[in-house]
């Protein structure tokens, strides 16, 4: 194919809306296309997803490409793939981005393939240059950055949540919405989905919450997180982990914040015996102030933080509980 | 005979301290930290223990270890000999060097297609050195199998893989027939620890070396020169923040001053 024109987003939903990190991609990819003189096309699949088609228009899309067939009420790699191909081919754009989700992280690489492109996971950036799409990511568990630019056509990214601005929805935006058949044979899911189970944190999300008191393998116990627990009860806030914490067994995998858990972006972080690893740091990128208590002085978590205190956690967690009830209260 | 693959990767030590951690811009390659041998990537090592747990599991079966990568890199193998596996094959050539997950795929696919039959090809979730998580699932398309990406927990039943896979939000088990890619996540728990014995019996076992023309790849197809996604730059980011050390006569005190800082900027 050539005469390749568009930003084409791979929209999401969540509980029937629109996800958030759709919304912030499709803010990306307008900025993109603006860059380029180009349209933002949004692929929408899934299953009586089609009254969704406006709240994409809304944040920034020129036209939604709409499957919409019951073979995509849940997400499967088979069945996802083929629809996602068919609208990348009729509308050919010149770039393609994903969230860096579970969907994005699994349907990423394999549309890459049948599109004949490659894929840039987990992008920070994305910027126009030279009319190439650079693509910025961090690599070696966040201890480098790599910068790419792709060879072929369309150029495809995942991007991290939370790095890019959503646009202020605007209901008075026009756009098209264009139907496409799926088309899939059910016998080519290959895969079947016995059973799906939700573990969410109990109280705030995570993602939503403005203070998180995260714990690391230093906390060293079930008890540890409970004291945490309190605390974060106490700011009205929610509890963190790190892959070694969750791996110990001291909380829910649920909690885990980093490069392999969640991107989060609390006005405060307390950091909680965890040493830095760049793995954990990657999911504080969007963290404003950070604070933590390690009895390491060395420990790499305090070249981000704001406030820091060197000393065994437990000599400082309980009064700094006290204090901050006593505060709360005055 | 149940036949498995696992791809291992050796990779820098992701456990090194980050302040060590430097690259060459020019060359845009990470320096080696003096003292700091390579490991093998740690998702990939637990595919081989999820192998291994299969292989107890239905009683007979045959696990290969594969790996792309310079000679050195037979020491990831090793490991994985010594956990348990049967034999190596190792993926070497000058061809193969600074190749994009899709070229590297392909290289992959190519032996994988020579040691068939083969029923899973297990690989980690994502290496920690590029951590993309691309490879296995250009492998599977490759191949022309489905792949389930980021597993806790495998089963085999009668031709039938029973998959519990991590997500962000909880947990989903998925069934698959026979062959498959399945990618590991660290939620399957520890990998065995090799005995001597066991390392000592590894150095027997067979590690075939193949190159691109033993494939009958083409340089072409391979490495940097079969890739379309280019690496511009490689650079260590810059960390901005200022950290101010809490101190106080006792533990205590420097913790009601952090509280009141806390309270003073209104984030508490």
């Amino acid at each position: 194919m050539a005469n390749e024109s568009g930003v084409l987003v791979i929209a999401e939903t969540a509980d029937g809306a629109v996800a958030g990190i759709t919304l912030e991609v499709l803010g990306a990819a307008r900025r993109l296309a603006d860059g380029l003189g180009q349209p933002v096309q949004a692929a929408l699949l899934g299953q009586g997803v089609e009254p969704l088609a406006q709240a994409l228009i809304a944040a920034g899309a020129d036209k939604v490409y709409v499957v919409d067939a019951p073979i995509l009420a849940e997400y499967q790699t088979d069945a996802f793939v083929p629809a996602a191909e068919k609208v990348c081919r009729e509308a050919n754009p010149s770039i393609v981005l994903l969230g860096q989700t579970d969907v994005g992280r699994d349907l990423g690489p394999r549309l890459a393939f049948r599109l004949g492109t490659a894929v840039a996971m987990d992008c920070l950036d994305l910027a126009i240059s030279g009319g190439r799409l650079v693509m910025t990511r961090a690599c070696y568990g966040g201890n480098a950055n790599a910068q790419h630019t792709c060879k072929a056509m369309p150029q495809m990214a995942t991007v991290r949540v939370k790095s890019q601005e959503p646009l202020a929805p605007d209901a008075s935006r026009q756009g098209q919405v264009i139907k496409v058949a799926a088309d899939i044979d059910p016998a080519a899911v290959r895969t079947k989905i016995t059973d799906r189970r939700k573990v969410e944190a109990e109280g705030i999300r995570l993602e939503d919450a403005e203070v998180i008191v995260g714990g690391g393998r230093g906390v060293g116990s079930l008890e540890g997180f409970q004291t945490l627990t309190e605390l974060a009860d106490l700011m009205k806030g929610a509890v963190g982990s790190t892959r070694a914490a969750c791996d110990a067994g001291f909380c829910s995998v649920a909690t885990q914040i980093g490069l392999t858990g969640k991107v989060v972006s609390p006005a405060l972080y307390i950091a909680v015996g965890i040493s830095g690893a760049s793995q954990h740091m990657a999911g504080l990128s969007g963290a404003k102030n950070i604070v933590a208590i390690n009895k390491d002085p060395e420990a790499n978590v305090f070249r981000y933080c704001r406030y820091g205190i060197v000393s065994d956690w437990k000599a400082v967690v309980p009064t700094f509980l006290s204090k901050v009830r006593q505060l709360k209260a005055g | 005979m149940l036949h498995m693959i696992c791809c291992v990767k050796q990779v820098p030590d992701p456990e090194a301290p980050a302040s060590q951690f430097k690259v060459d811009e020019a060359a845009k390659k990470v320096l080696p930290i003096p003292g700091v041998d390579p490991v093998a990537d740690e998702y990939a090592v637990r595919g081989v223990e999820a192998a291994l747990r299969i292989r107890e599991a239905v009683g007979e079966a045959k696990i290969t270890i594969l790996t792309l990568g310079p000679e050195a890199a037979r020491d990831a193998v090793k490991k994985a000999l010594a956990m348990g596996a049967d034999e190596g094959v190792q993926l070497t050539d000058k061809a193969f060097e600074d190749g994009d997950s899709f070229a590297t795929a392909r290289a992959l696919a190519a032996a994988i297609k020579k040691l068939e039959p083969v029923d899973i090809v297990f690989c980690g979730r994502q290496a920690p050195d590029w951590d993309v998580g691309v490879t296995p699932s250009v492998i599977a398309e490759l191949l022309g199998v489905p792949c389930v990406t980021r597993a806790c927990d495998v089963k085999v039943s009668d031709g039938t893989l029973k998959v519990e896979r991590v997500l962000m939000d909880g947990f989903e088990t998925v069934e698959v027939r026979l062959p498959a890619v399945v990618t590991i996540s660290n939620e399957l728990g520890e990998p065995r620890y090799p005995q001597l014995r066991e390392i000592m019996a590894a150095a027997r076992k067979p590690v075939a070396v193949w190159s691109a023309a033993d494939l009958g790849l083409d340089p072409s197809q391979v490495g940097a020169a079969g890739s379309v996604l280019s690496l511009d730059r490689l650079y260590v980011p810059v960390q901005e923040a200022q950290c101010e050390f809490i101190e106080g006569e006792t533990m205590e005190e420097a913790a009601e001053k952090l509280a009141t800082k806390l309270r003073e900027a209104k984030l508490i």
